[in-house]
């Protein structure tokens, strides 16, 4: 059975039943076996992967065990990592080696982690079906026909294939929580300002977050546990942030007198009836658990995608103004001059859809167009964050479903990219609001996974992670794999 | 028809802090091209800025020392544009709300003081440098400079002459150096000046203005802004339009041209830089620096005036950096007795040797006890103030005190009346014929039998008691 948590390899490796050697070794004949097909790896080096792993055996043996050792964890090729290439599946940074570490690359190996190498992603994380990555686009374990959701998709491909039994996502508009939701997979994102940034490619500053995208709930407190904390040097990172009891969290299980929302606007027409019906039966659920499910209303919901495909595109003109063929990255052959090679170099190294949303940021922040675009969206993302403010006077948490509809089919709406950002319609809010989101399985549609969705105020994701794992403890959608990739490994 | 000229200017003043605005990096200048950059200077994917507190206290400094508004909650934007030594495309800046608001520079004019307005000062970083001279076909960038610390003073449009406008940037220039908060080296780029220039019939409204760019010594600032009013006038006169535009002034040819018209202007699309949160400072921080702050060359100019009665002009020299009041203050602390005679010594006779040597005073191997010593050997009569002089000019040299070097030399004075009355018998029956017309009216060779004496002496003679004996003896 292939299918593992970081939590029963932990126990494996604790008692002595296995090794990082051998957990890596395992791992990386599954992705030699299954990748091809998925296209879930961009990156992949056996030799550095075994030399991890067999450092972590001699750590264990020599000072015991540190919080993730020996255990297996893929990153998204959007975190910058000192050995192999950090490409953010762009042909503008194609064969790019960072000569550092991002800050939660630094704290997983710190905390004796194996990387065993660099998922797919639309390309510079701007996509909800990792169709736009430059490698190609990745495929749904559980219908390879199908989109993996985006734009962490890779990482989420991975874990539902168990060609990883965890991954670093990173989560703009829902990129971890949707493919999280389509894959069958748990994927929190934390509060804004939870996890540095440094050494993350910026996609857009204010909205990008890091987390972890894992089989359980509790793996993914695992996770945040070792990658959050303050970094001096990121100014987004906050000091003075509330501590979580993360794994405390996960143990107390407990629903009972939970005041959970359900607001309205999330459960609209035009989404999937499978869908809806899969989202009340976990509410059932959960007023079974004790919890109380009070309808709420967040009545700025229906704006939050036009302010967001404003402000995101708005930073991401900016922040990708630096992939200007001076200093690295792609340059085009023979330029005849400065701007030559500027418009030759970024045509040539920019897939269609990030040259989209550079066009639109640059042209919502330009003069006469900034007050109407880019001020009226700020506007509307205070209005979405007091929604969220007034919410949560009356209710503990929210619940909602990730995603209206489940994973579609490779190509269906590369053509439409309207249709496409209706993708993100339900997790977009939170990360307008800055607030912590965790999708995790709760059923399925057109036999492809359906991911419930909550909210929880800023700092507060205890609240999350205790009620996800009560979600967790008492149905089965997390044991549910994809029948195709259960083979090989008898463990 | 008479004209008005209207001026306003943009300073661009890098701030010496240690490391650069928003990393580690050393600021220091002249080093090998780009061997001072770290990924967040050289714009590596995925760096963020941490904003250096040093930078930002020196801006409010400079904002109390001109009477300016800090603002306790400021922010920072992104200027966008493209160049490449713009590592990251696009400018850390502050547009909206800068740190530092409104103030004044009070300049001296003929026609006495006059208050220019400041705007604003804000903070943002430098770029890098781009070289083209002596390259064929490449460019060279140097990063060194990207991300250096720097605080724009923006004027109201208050300076109606280039006079004007240079008396207010030596002001604004003797401030952030009195305040420590730049070292000002205009040819290092520490202190550089944008204009804008206009012209208009008195009681119209502003006339279209010429921004002259990148002006780099205060000669040039003047010629440019000389050339560019008559070229407005000119212009106008001959039946033309100025268009707003920006002139970059070419000071070998003495002339401008235009270096792009408002239409090929870039857009800068500013926006919140959302990788920096609100800059805050707390009122008890601002009070702080305001309570640190030195006294400012204004008051100390006055305070040398009224206290020491120095001339203004004495006073203004005195107080053009706080090494040079400071200096000053020691050597009165050491002499007392005459403030006075203490500017004159310090800025005639030391300033100007030290000046030839290009020595300042912070490394000048005279102190000011030890000039103290030599002014106390001419009050009490040991050498003459000429002889004084070649004392200093030895003490210069070789770093020794007044009384080693008086000692040394034989340069001690001779007030021996005895023996100044034997040279000057000596004198008179040397010279028969200038005696008798002295003696019949020709008063003026006083004079004559005074060199004598001090010739005789090889001028180490009291010239007071020279005087005196002189005029007793002569009598007959």
């Amino acid at each position: 059975m292939p299918f593992r948590s970081l939590t029963e390899l932990q126990q494996q490796l604790d008692a002595g039943e296995t090794t990082a050697v051998a957990l890596a070794e395992q791992y990386l004949a599954r992705i030699r076996a299954h990748n091809p097909e998925l296209n879930a790896f961009v990156d992949c080096n056996d030799a550095h992967v075994l030399a991890q792993a067999q450092a972590s055996d001699a750590h264990r043996a020599a000072h015991g065990a540190r919080s993730l050792e020996g255990l297996p964890i893929a990153v998204k090729d959007i975190f910058c990592t000192a050995d192999g290439p950090t490409q953010c599946c762009s042909n503008i940074l194609k064969d790019y080696h960072a000569p550092y570490d991002a800050h939660v690359i630094t704290r997983l190996k710190e905390a004796g982690a194996v990387l065993v190498g660099k998922t797919n992603m639309d390309e510079f994380a701007m996509g909800s079906s990792t169709e736009s990555s430059a490698f190609g686009a990745c495929r749904n374990p559980w219908n390879t026909d199908t989109i993996p959701g985006g734009s962490s998709g890779g990482s989420a491909a991975a874990i539902a294939a168990a060609l990883t039994p965890a991954a670093l996502g990173t989560d703009t508009g829902g990129s971890i929580r949707q493919p999280a939701a389509l894959c069958g997979i748990t994927g929190l994102k934390p509060t804004y300002g939870r996890v540095s940034r440094r050494g993350i490619i910026a996609f857009a500053s204010s909205l990008d977050q890091a987390g972890p995208m894992t089989r359980t709930v509790r793996d993914s407190a695992m996770i945040t546990a070792a990658i959050s904390g303050h970094d001096p040097a990121d100014a987004t990172s906050v000091a003075d942030a509330p501590v979580v009891d993360w794994l405390g969290a996960c143990d107390s299980r407990d629903m009972k007198g939970l005041k959970i929302g359900r607001p309205t606007e999330y459960f609209i027409d035009g989404m999937h009836d499978e869908v809806r019906q899969s989202v009340d039966a976990a509410l059932e659920k959960c007023r079974e658990l004790g919890a109380e499910i009070v309808d709420i209303s967040l009545p700025h919901t229906k704006y939050a995608i036009a302010a967001y495909y404003v402000i995101a595109p708005s930073e991401a003109s900016a922040n990708l103004s630096r992939y200007d063929a001076v200093r690295f990255g792609h340059r085009c052959d023979n330029p005849e001059d400065l701007l030559d090679m500027y418009t030759r170099s970024r045509d040539e190294g920019f897939g269609a859809e990030v040259k989209r949303r550079i066009l639109t940021g640059a042209f919502a922040l330009s003069a006469g167009y900034y007050d109407a675009y880019y001020i009226k969206a700020q506007q509307v993302r205070t209005l979405i964050r007091q929604d969220f403010d007034r919410a949560f006077a009356e209710v503990d948490l929210i619940a909602t479903p990730t995603s209206p509809i489940p994973a579609f089919r490779i190509g269906e709406k590369t053509d439409d990219p309207l249709t496409m950002y209706l993708s993100d319609v339900f997790t977009i809010a939170v990360n307008l609001a800055g607030l912590p989101g965790l999708s995790q399985p709760c059923g399925f549609a057109e036999k492809l996974p359906v991911g419930l969705q909550w909210i929880a105020p800023a700092w507060q994701e205890d609240r999350l992670l205790s009620a996800a794992a009560a979600y967790e403890a008492a149905t089965p959608w997390h044991q549910q794999f994809p029948a195709a990739f259960n083979t090989g490994d008898k463990s | 028809m008479s004209w008005e000229v209207v001026i306003g200017l943009e300073v661009h003043i890098q701030i010496n802090s240690k490391t650069k605005a928003f990393c580690g990096c050393s600021t220091q200048f002249g080093a090998e091209p780009n061997t001072q950059t770290c990924p967040v200077c050289l714009g590596m994917p995925g760096q963020l800025p941490v904003l250096n507190g040093e930078s930002v206290q020196k801006t409010i400094l400079t904002g109390l020392a001109i009477n300016a508004d800090i603002n306790l909650e400021s922010r920072f934007d992104r200027k966008n544009y493209f160049y490449p030594d713009l590592p990251k495309g696009y400018q850390i800046s502050q547009f909206t709300v800068p740190l530092v608001d409104g103030g004044y520079i009070d300049i001296p004019t003929k026609d006495g003081e006059k208050r220019i307005g400041v705007t604003r000062i804000h903070m943002e970083e430098d770029a890098g440098k781009s070289m083209h001279e002596g390259l064929e076909a490449v460019s060279h960038i140097d990063l060194n400079r990207s991300g250096v610390p720097l605080m724009e003073v923006v004027s109201e449009p208050d300076m109606c002459c280039a006079d004007e406008a240079i008396a207010y940037l030596k002001q604004l220039h003797q401030l952030i150096r009195f305040l420590n908060v730049s070292g000002g080296d205009m040819e290092k780029g520490q202190f550089r000046c944008d204009a804008n220039v206009s012209v208009r019939h008195p009681g119209e409204p502003l006339g279209i203005r010429a921004e002259l760019k990148n002006l780099n010594s205060f000669r040039f600032i003047k010629q440019a802004i000389d050339y560019e009013v008559m070229r407005q006038i000119e212009l106008i006169e001959d039946g033309g339009t100025v268009v707003q535009e920006t002139r970059l002034y070419d000071s070998v040819k003495g002339e401008s041209r235009s270096m792009r018209s408002k239409e090929e202007a870039n857009d800068y699309r500013y926006f919140p830089e959302p990788d920096l949160p609100p800059l805050r400072v707390s009122q008890a921080e601002v009070d702080a620096i305001r309570a640190g702050m030195p006294e400012l060359p204004g008051a100390l100019r006055k305070r040398f005036e009224g206290e020491y009665g120095l001339s203004p002009y004495d006073a203004d020299v005195l107080t053009q950096t706080r090494e040079l009041s400071g200096w000053y203050e020691q050597l009165v602390a050491a002499h007392p007795q005459d403030p006075k005679r203490c500017a004159n010594w310090m800025a005639n006779e030391l300033l100007g040797r030290l000046n030839e040597q290009g020595v300042d005073i912070a490394h000048s191997s005279v102190n000011a006890v030890a000039l103290a010593a030599l002014i106390n050997r001419i009050d009490d009569g040991t050498i003459s103030g000429k002889i004084a002089k070649d004392v200093l000019d030895a003490m210069i040299e070789s770093g020794k005190t007044a009384d080693a070097i008086i000692e040394e030399k034989g340069l001690k004075q001779v007030s021996d009346t005895g023996a100044i009355d034997a040279l000057i018998h000596d004198i008179i029956a040397a010279s028969p014929q200038q005696v008798e017309q002295y003696r019949g009216g020709r008063d003026k060779l006083f004079g004559f039998f005074v060199g004598q004496v001090m010739k005789a002496t090889k001028g180490q003679a009291n010239p007071a008691v020279v005087n005196e004996r002189l005029k007793v003896l002569l009598a007959g």
